[in-house]
């Protein structure tokens, strides 16, 4: 039994219609709930007339936050590994008929780039590649596993879906994380916008989080890439994914992420534009929906911005991020192609500090590979 | 002179043969900044805090979270994160080569959305540790079929929870905590779950021999301050059971309402 078979259920479901439905008084029912919201609670919180309600929304996910994680924010850093690519998502930058000079890093190469990051006290790594199996094989992913570990004390991975046995293997290495990205849940744009590759395949990268699960990873994140397709359903079925992955794998720590397209960033432009409203209205309705949840928000977000997001829920931040492959130290800025702006380019100690002047701890570390 | 439960005759706790005076523990997480864990620790007297080894980063430096805990309180490294008996037993280990001592909180989840604890993975962690000579101080849905079973396999004390922890409802598991402080030979301590002092002092007057609270503390607006209301009602709440207050009576009682007329 996969999501699957919960997207084909909802499908039928017309969003746009309900919302029209929705009152002020749902918005506060669901708000005041006192036991788990359910999916239609969900739906009144993300809904274009809880935009009314945002501040009283910020205030409870404010506190739920607090109660559950602390006055804490996590930090993270990407590395990526490799650029090739044999996918075709036509919003993407690395996109296959993209012409570039792709690169992918040695292994000696890797270790600069990790004693790099790690210099900078980061101690959680997310290692990223393009999906080209040809080019980075399970082989070349163990062995930087393997490398990674000397310098962190936790292992994402952010790499093309493996079969369960593949993430076992890396699992067995050392890496503890895994983030996929559905990029859309609607099964019609998922298709035009992934025209060819491996990637193609929907069913395959919706039940990847399931399979990384049953491999053992202890925390996996996931999360739409907002512009695609309609973000207030996107926004709600993501949710009820990691509701879904909570219910089927207990142990495992979900959190979801909000990264969005900017205008002429990738290939194609955005089709639908979220503004930092819904953003935000996204970020707490699912903390109110799920108490629990990580909210990871990366560098495309601006440092003002970012600053905010702070009190609004957020768990975890990367910081001092080099979007391209070897950008930390191996090659320059200039050389490197990179897979997306980094808005918010302070350093990691900028970022701690900052987070310190909110009345928030910076945590380094948060894990001990055993 | 030990006496049952491990009090001392001042009335010290003795947990693993090591004396305490004061029966608040506290917790290192979700603190806005580390710089409050010491003059928390001050104000409240704690003598012993839990720290996860997660947290622990020895190439950190002075930044590291042990450096904020001074050498007269007692660390007591905890295995949050661990999903099973194994991992535990490694963490454990870590923990010990990193300096942090031989006490060990057991932590053993299997649940992220509650965060209650494994408690047969929590056995079996506790029977290997004990035979290591570690002080193993167990995180435990209530249970006193475990809390036996705990004590047979070598804890030092155990900890059953008031109620899921961060959840600030305090003692949900009020009646079966009261059976294990009835039946448990080890000390007990009630861990998670306590958000104000009221229920603190309370689990103390229940007889638990001591509680301990981190996120009532650390999310507090002011966490020395919070600490030490917390040390105080876990001092009262000690005194009022060495007290033994008179029964609460729903009623108002005549002294002898059915039998008085029988006095000569």
């Amino acid at each position: 039994m996969s999501f699957f078979n919960t997207i084909l259920e909802l499908e039928s479901f017309d969003v746009s219609s309900y919302f029209q439905t929705v009152t002020a008084a749902d918005v506060e029912r669901s708000l005041r709930r006192e036991e788990q919201l359910d999916q239609r609670d969900l739906l009144n919180l993300l809904s274009p007339v809880a935009q009314n309600s945002l501040e009283e929304m910020a205030q409870r996910a404010r506190r739920l936050t607090l109660q559950h994680f602390g006055r804490i924010i996590g930090l993270y850093a990407p590395i990526y590994i490799s650029d090739y690519c044999a996918n075709s998502c036509t919003y993407c930058g690395f996109h296959a008929s993209v012409k570039f000079k792709r690169t992918k890093l040695t292994l000696a190469e890797i270790e600069q780039e990790a004693a790099a990051i790690a210099a900078t006290g980061i101690r959680h790594i997310l290692v990223l590649t393009g999906e080209a199996p040809g080019k980075t094989p399970m082989s070349y992913l163990t062995d930087t596993v393997l490398l990674l570990k000397q310098y962190f004390s936790s292992i994402a991975l952010e790499i093309f879906p493996l079969d369960e046995a593949d993430y076992l293997t890396l699992c067995q290495a050392g890496a503890d994380s895994l983030t996929v990205y559905q990029e859309t849940y609607d099964r019609e744009t998922y298709k035009e916008v992934h025209p060819s590759g491996k990637k193609a395949d929907y069913a395959y990268r919706l039940a990847t989080p399931e399979r990384g699960a049953k491999a053992g990873f202890r925390a996996i994140n996931i999360g739409p890439l907002f512009g695609l397709a309609e973000p207030r359903r996107e926004a709600w079925l993501a949710a009820l994914h990691a509701r879904w992955l909570e219910q089927e794998f207990p142990d495992v720590e979900l959190s979801l992420s909000l990264p969005r397209m900017r205008k002429a960033e990738g290939a194609i432009p955005p089709r639908y534009l979220v503004e930092d409203r819904d953003f935000v209205q996204f970020m707490l309705a699912w903390r109110l929906f799920m108490p629990r949840l990580g909210i990871t928000v990366s560098t495309r977000e601006s440092a003002a911005f970012r600053d905010r997001l702070i009190q609004l829920g957020a768990t975890r931040f990367s910081s001092g991020s080099k979007t391209g492959v070897g950008e930390y130290a191996v090659r320059s800025h200039d050389e490197a192609a990179v897979q997306f702006k980094v808005t918010d380019d302070r350093s990691v100690d900028e970022v701690a500090a900052m987070i310190r002047r909110s009345g928030y701890q910076p945590v380094f570390k948060d894990w001990e590979i055993v | 002179m030990v006496e049952e439960n491990g009090a001392a005759a001042d009335d010290a706790l003795l947990l693993g043969g090591v004396r305490f005076t004061n029966r608040l523990l506290t917790g290192t997480g979700k603190f806005a900044s580390r710089d409050l864990i010491t003059p928390m620790l001050a104000a409240s007297g704690s003598e012993m805090i839990t720290v996860a080894l997660r947290r622990v980063d020895l190439k950190a430096g002075e930044q590291d979270i042990l450096r904020y805990i001074p050498s007269s309180v007692r660390v007591l490294p905890n295995t949050s994160g661990a999903r099973t008996a194994a991992e535990a037993v490694r963490i454990a280990k870590i923990a010990r080569e990193a300096g942090c001592g031989d006490f060990i909180k057991i932590e053993v989840i299997t649940d992220i959305k509650y965060l209650l604890p494994d408690n047969t993975e929590t056995l079996r962690a506790t029977e290997l540790l004990a035979k290591e000579g570690f002080i193993v101080l167990p995180y435990i849905m209530p249970d006193i079929t475990i809390s036996k079973q705990l004590h047979d396999a070598g804890a030092a004390a155990v900890m059953p929870l008031g109620s899921p922890i961060g959840s600030n409802q305090g003692l949900e598991m009020k009646a079966m905590i009261k059976r294990i402080i009835a039946s448990s030979k080890l000390p007990v301590v009630v861990d998670a779950g306590i958000g104000k002092p009221s229920q603190a002092a309370e689990a103390m007057e229940l007889g638990a021999d001591a509680v301990l609270v981190n996120t009532a503390i650390a999310t507090s607006n002011d966490p020395v301050m919070a600490g030490k209301a917390f040390a105080l009602a876990v001092q009262a709440g000690r005194l009022a059971r060495l007290a033994q207050l008179a029964e609460e009576k729903e009623y108002a009682e005549a002294s002898s309402p059915l039998t008085g007329f029988l006095r000569a």
